[in-house]
């Protein structure tokens, strides 16, 4: 592209292309923080009702 | 018919359905940019024209994620329905990512055509009210502790904030603008060449299947989230049946 105009367009595609990956970041990071607190949550939940089991025995 | 109202089906059929979405956006991309790239200049617009084939689906798929808000919103309002309010909830920062691309790419092709990153013209002032709505959304999501009254908040702004959608669509018919009028979807048809309408469509059909994508991603993790508060409760619970006994044996 010989355009005079051809650092606008870099600009705007790089700015497009920042926005997508911070959108699919975020999703796929929250995901990822999400599996693993609920993954502490349910042993948390095992191990409370394991403890309530072994108290009646 | 899958019942989408139960949360556990939902998450299954995302897990069948995400990767093929994911595939059907990268193909749409990779079609959609390699058409974009070798699409011929525009006769007066040279190689900037190349900014419309991120600038206007970036701006229909603003208008059309509020479009998804709102009926998310009477869902939550109206029929109730359990996963309305995390589709709303998911689908505000997807909005908020598109319109912010929609406003940099404009100013970006606004500056070498018109002179100018900004003008406060009816266009490009109810982009950035919608903009602000998004941002406003997600801020009152935030804000507030309760999530069924934080949902109920959202979706009334989120339909008294509709009023801006035919704001958008029409500011270039009823006010001067510098912003050109609409040359896709008018009546006696599109006035954009062949060569240069069809990376645009797939480029639009890009952004969409993007938003797709991301926002059954959005809604899977406010199914977990609220997984983990259900856990998390159930184990507080188990804990305080437990903690007399403890407190006994102690003693």
């Amino acid at each position: 592209m010989s355009d005079p105009h051809t650092g606008f367009v870099i600009a705007a595609y790089a700015v497009a292309a920042a926005v997508i990956a911070a959108m699919i970041g975020a999703v796929v990071f929250d995901y990822r923080r999400l599996s693993v607190h609920l993954d502490e949550a349910t042993r948390a939940l095992e191990a409370a009702r394991g403890g309530r089991s072994k108290d009646r025995h | 018919m899958p019942n989408l109202a139960n949360p556990t089906v939902f998450v299954d059929l995302t897990r069948k359905t995400l990767p093929w979405l994911a595939a059907a956006t990268l193909a749409l991309f990779a079609v959609g940019l390699t058409l974009s790239f070798t699409a011929p200049p525009d006769y007066q617009q040279g190689e900037s024209a190349k900014i419309m084939y991120l600038h206007v689906p970036a701006a229909w798929m603003s208008t059309f994620v509020y479009g998804v808000m709102a009926v998310a919103a009477l869902g939550t309002l109206v029929w109730r329905h359990p996963l309305a309010d995390a589709a709303l909830k998911g689908a505000a920062p997807l909005g908020a990512g598109f319109t912010f691309i929609c406003l940099a790419t404009g100013s970006l092709w606004g500056k070498p055509m018109w002179g100018t990153y900004w003008v406060w013209d009816a266009r490009l002032t109810s982009v950035l009210v919608l903009f602000l709505l998004y941002l406003g959304l997600i801020a009152l999501w935030r804000a507030i502790e309760d999530s069924g009254r934080a949902a109920r908040a959202a979706a009334i702004l989120t339909l008294v904030g509709c009023v801006n959608l035919p704001i958008i669509k029409f500011s270039v018919e009823w006010w001067n603008t510098l912003h050109q009028p609409a040359s896709v979807f008018r009546l006696g048809g599109p006035t954009i060449a062949p060569s240069l309408l069809w990376p645009l469509i797939v480029m639009a059909l890009a952004f969409t299947f993007l938003f797709l994508t991301l926002h059954l991603m959005s809604i899977r993790n406010e199914v977990l989230r609220r997984r983990i508060a259900r856990v998390t409760m159930l184990a507080a619970a188990e804990g305080d049946r437990l903690a007399p006994a403890f407190a006994a044996k102690g003693a």
